[in-house]
């Protein structure tokens, strides 16, 4: 049994949704209790999806137990079939349903449907929501991509874009971007999915020269069916970041057969800024920054890439909460000279922050609620996410266009250079000290005693106090950065057995933090 | 107050349908029940899927250190029974040691839990006597296959039950008002039958275990919520006796249930009602706005919470709205007496079949629908104004000065649809 008050993936059932939700044409029957059908709220509320999700639930209750569950599931089958007349039924059974053994499976083929029926074994008590997605999607493409009729007409080189699925974060926008990229390059979209494909689209992936996996995590055992199946090469570079951008367009070329080109000056015909800006001189201060990542392993890894060379920050920590990927992550934090962290408890997750004190946080939604508590900006960089980052501006994370919105996004946390110079200059100003009465409240509003209420007592007092003038000196300090200041301070003199901190503590730690 | 009992609703069949249901289980209790008990603590025995349902429906709130989690079963655990009380042990203790202020730790069965019949009950009676903080540790069932999203509630309350001290002999009759409550409603309530003469007025839940109020045979229950049939049987069987009324919703109910209240008592209804005087003047003149929005409109429930029937007896009498259908998960005959007396006729439907009650909706085309947030957009993307119901349960509704409050719930997405020019 595992202690969990919040978890980074949802059951595999719920994977299995994401690419039922994704495609059209699909329907999924899932035996399940009452109240699994939570999760249709995942896409009406968070995607903000405007039909009902493709799946019927059996919702069976504890009287239903004796034996009739497995009527229950025929006849949801049966009457799923009528209803919404799909060109694939999926079948398989939530975490209560596995239990009790009804074989899905067996039921839905003993029922003669006039259509294909694709059984799911989704082990909930071993595997998770994104094994879940990939083991489905990878099913649909084996029971469909029976087929090759490549070269059939079109002259250009194409190509399969396997992974965007429903409940993605970015999805939408990286296909346009990608899909947008790839016709400059000279390459054709043969079939997208799952996203937007129906089965019928998936009968064709075998039409493609080569593939492109998107989003490993979902389409990993896709693609590696497809290359066994046709021999069709798998496009493996991920295209975020500016860097990530160019070796995808490398590869792409390369697998497709076309000649090299000049990806800089490609870059600026799509308008790409990221490069301009971070060399101009307000982004000088974000050099060495101190970031920690943490994510899916696509993209954390991505985002640890863009962060050191892209932006100048100094990767402090790497982590993800995929298990099936986390060999990669390890091989990418070795880069950076780290461990890996691999976890989904969040627990772990916010003690490794809060150990690290980095500067910024480029995470989940968890990690965002953990870097606002301890006081650092955080930017989003992977799901799970909440429904804000399902915008409806363009956005994506991948292509010339995503680097654009990677630099915004991750810069706008941060105190911008000009402003970071500003406050520090003024600090000892009357205007600007912290205890300081906003000016917009004018002359009338009442001035604050210098209130040492403010700031909490220090964690350590008993073994570690303040000496007066260190406190003042520490208030000195501008309130974004004091808090990471004091902790710095206290771990020094702790660790060095100081009883009393003094301004020259403060500065001797100040110094030995700064290497 | 005067009520026309109009003879249509109780006697009218209830469509009683079986199929797929869009709803949530009673773990979802758990999100409201754990506010208003503040040094209790849900654990969910259950799967991820458990913990994903929790953290959906808890939005932000799970980002609060809140006093709920998931002791997520995992396949070792699935292997053999013994090692189950071991792993449930070592949560708990890590649990209690982590979270000291802890004084009631409910072990909450789930459907998994409960398939592989994993005897929660007893192991709260084992964790209760052996735990070093004193910890009170009971079981109850919030699981989709026993109960439908408030039904969490009352299982939960029913567990509290057993928990409640005897009367002492020769106790003053007491009055019990069972529902969790926010607590500016209960503080209300609290005020006007205690200034009607009420000498002893106490509620279920309490904040602390420590407050748990007494009950006996001179305990008079009051029920708050529709959805408390468990708990109301289990005060019976300690001997307390059920006040007959329909649920304290908009100023027709509010008033009916604190006079139900003060006769039981053996005061003189009209004197509840004159203290009252003021606030129903404000909630009268405030339901007047919001009547000129709802009046005339057509209104379609999709079965989530058991407050349907209250609430379209409001809407229908109060708001002057059309009942097209109104559907509840369970229907309590009993306790709903007096609501399905005072309901225009209408189809009541028990139960669902998700797909055939979207069929009717649609073919009736409401003005406005009272269904869950996976219903919601769907339908709105179809052109049908929707009040989403689980905001019924988070936002207080109950009592005289909330009554506009519950209105304008219906009002706004109706009003929203009339001034977007998009």
């Amino acid at each position: 049994m595992e202690l969990s008050l919040w978890t980074y993936e949802g059951p595999p059932h719920v994977g299995a949704m994401r690419i039922a939700s994704a495609m059209r044409d699909v329907h999924y029957v899932l035996h399940s209790p009452q109240g699994d059908t939570y999760a249709d709220l995942l896409f009406t509320m968070i995607e903000r999806r405007n039909t009902r999700p493709p799946v019927t639930y059996t919702t069976f209750q504890a009287r239903d137990l004796g034996g009739d569950t497995a009527t229950l599931f025929k006849d949801a089958a049966r009457e799923a079939c009528e209803r919404f007349r799909p060109q694939a039924l999926l079948v398989g059974a939530s975490c209560t349903a596995e239990l009790i053994q009804d074989d899905p499976g067996g039921l839905a083929r003993a029922l003669g449907l006039d259509v294909p029926v694709i059984e799911l074994e989704l082990p909930s008590y071993q595997r998770k929501e994104n094994w879940g997605a990939a083991e489905t999607f990878y099913q649909l493409v084996r029971t469909f991509a029976v087929q090759s009729n490549r070269s059939a007409t079109d002259a250009r080189p194409s190509c399969n874009l396997l992974g965007p699925a429903s409940l993605g974060f970015r999805h939408r926008d990286d296909v346009r971007e990608v899909t947008d990229l790839l016709a400059r390059l000279g390459v054709r979209v043969n079939v997208t999915a799952p996203l937007g494909a129906s089965p019928a689209d998936l009968a064709r992936l075998g039409d493609a020269d080569f593939n492109i996996s998107l989003y490993p995590e979902i389409a990993d055992p896709a693609v590696r069916y497809l290359e066994k199946r046709f021999g069709q090469k798998t496009v493996r570079s991920i295209p975020i970041g500016v860097t990530g951008t160019r070796a995808f367009i490398d590869e792409v070329l390369q697998v497709a057969g076309l000649p090299a080109i000049d990806a800089e000056s490609l870059g600026r015909a799509c308008g790409l800024r990221l490069p301009w800006y971070s060399r101009s001189v307000d982004s000088t201060y974000l050099t060495g920054k101190r970031v920690f990542v943490f994510g899916d392993a696509t993209h954390a890894i991505a985002a640890a890439r863009v962060a050191s060379r892209e932006f100048g920050f100094t990767v402090v920590g790497l982590g993800s909460y995929s298990r099936e990927q986390a060999r990669d992550v390890r091989e990418a934090a070795a880069l950076y000279g780290l461990t890996a962290l691999i976890t989904d408890d969040h627990l772990d997750v916010e003690s490794a922050i809060e150990a690290l004190q980095p500067e910024l946080v480029l995470g989940t939604q968890m990690e965002r609620h953990i870097a606002k508590r301890q006081g650092i900006g955080c930017a989003v960089i992977s799901a799970p996410v909440h429904v804000q980052d399902f915008p409806a501006r363009y956005s994506p994370q991948m292509g010339f266009e995503g680097a654009n919105v990677l630099f915004d996004t991750w810069v706008h946390p941060l105190m911008m250079g000009l402003e970071e110079h500003l406050l520090a200059m003024f600090r000892e100003d009357f205007e600007f000290h912290p205890d300081a009465q906003p000016s917009h409240l004018g002359a009338a509003a009442p001035v604050l005693a210098p209130a040492p209420a403010a700031e909490p007592e220090p964690v350590a007092a008993a073994e570690t106090g303040w000496a007066i003038e260190a406190e003042r000196e520490l208030r000195r300090i501008p309130i974004f950065v004091r808090g990471k200041a004091r902790r710095n301070t206290e771990s020094f003199a702790r660790e060095r057995g100081l009883s009393l901190i003094t301004v020259e503590t403060l500065y001797d730690a100040k110094a030995h933090f700064s290497r | 107050m005067n009520i026309s009992v109009s003879p249509g609703a109780c006697a009218a069949p209830v469509l009683k349908e079986r199929g797929q249901r869009e709803v949530f289980c009673g773990l979802t209790g758990i999100i409201w029940l754990h506010r208003r008990m503040q040094d209790a603590f849900f654990l969910v025995v259950g799967s991820r899927t458990c913990a994903h349902l929790l953290q959906s429906a808890a939005g932000v709130m799970i980002f609060a250190e809140p006093r709920f989690a998931t002791a997520i079963i995992g396949e070792r655990d699935l292997a053999g029974r013994a090692d189950l009380d071991d792993e449930l042990d070592r949560v708990v203790g890590r649990l209690l040691a982590r979270r000291p202020e802890i004084k009631l730790l409910f072990l909450v069965g789930s459907c998994p839990s409960e398939v592989i019949k994993l005897d929660l009950g007893r192991a709260a009676a084992r964790l209760s006597r052996v735990n070093e903080a004193g910890v009170r540790v009971l079981a109850y069932s919030g699981s989709g296959i026993e109960t439908t999203f408030t039904e969490g509630e009352d299982a939960c309350l029913a567990a509290l039950v057993p928990e409640m001290p005897d009367t002492a002999p020769g106790a003053p009759a007491s009055l019990l008002v069972v529902g969790a409550l926010p607590d500016t409603v209960e503080a209300q309530f609290r005020s006007l039958l205690s200034q009607a003469g009420i000498d002893r007025i106490d509620f279920l839940p309490q904040r602390r275990l420590a407050e748990l109020a007494s009950v006996g045979p001179r305990t008079r229950i009051l029920l708050a919520q529709p959805f408390l049939a468990a708990t109301a049987k289990a005060l019976e069987e300690r001997g307390a006796r059920r006040i007959p009324a329909p649920f304290p919703i908009g100023i027709e109910g509010t008033t009916l249930w604190l006079e139900a209240a003060c006769r039981a008592f053996g005061i003189d209804p009209a004197i509840v009602s004159k203290l009252a005087e003021a606030p129903k003047a404000r909630a009268a003149a405030a339901l007047e706005r919001a009547r000129s929005a709802l009046a005339g409109r057509s209104v379609f429930f999709f079965p989530d919470s058991q407050l349907e029937i209250p609430l379209a007896r409001f809407l229908a009498r109060e708001m002057s709205m059309r009942l097209v259908e109104v559907g509840t998960p369970y229907l309590h005959r009993q306790h709903l007496a007096e609501e399905l007396a005072m309901l225009p006729p209408v189809q009541i439907s028990e139960g669902q079949d998700v797909d055939l009650q979207l069929d009717r909706c649609h073919a009736a085309r409401p003005d406005l629908v009272v269904c869950g947030l996976g219903l919601a957009n769907p339908l709105e993307a179809a052109g049908i104004a929707t009040k989403w119901s689980i905001e019924l349960l988070f936002s207080p509704i109950h009592g005289y000065e909330q009554a506009a409050d519950l209105a304008n719930l219906f009002v706004r997405p109706l009003a929203r649809r009339a001034m977007l020019e998009v």
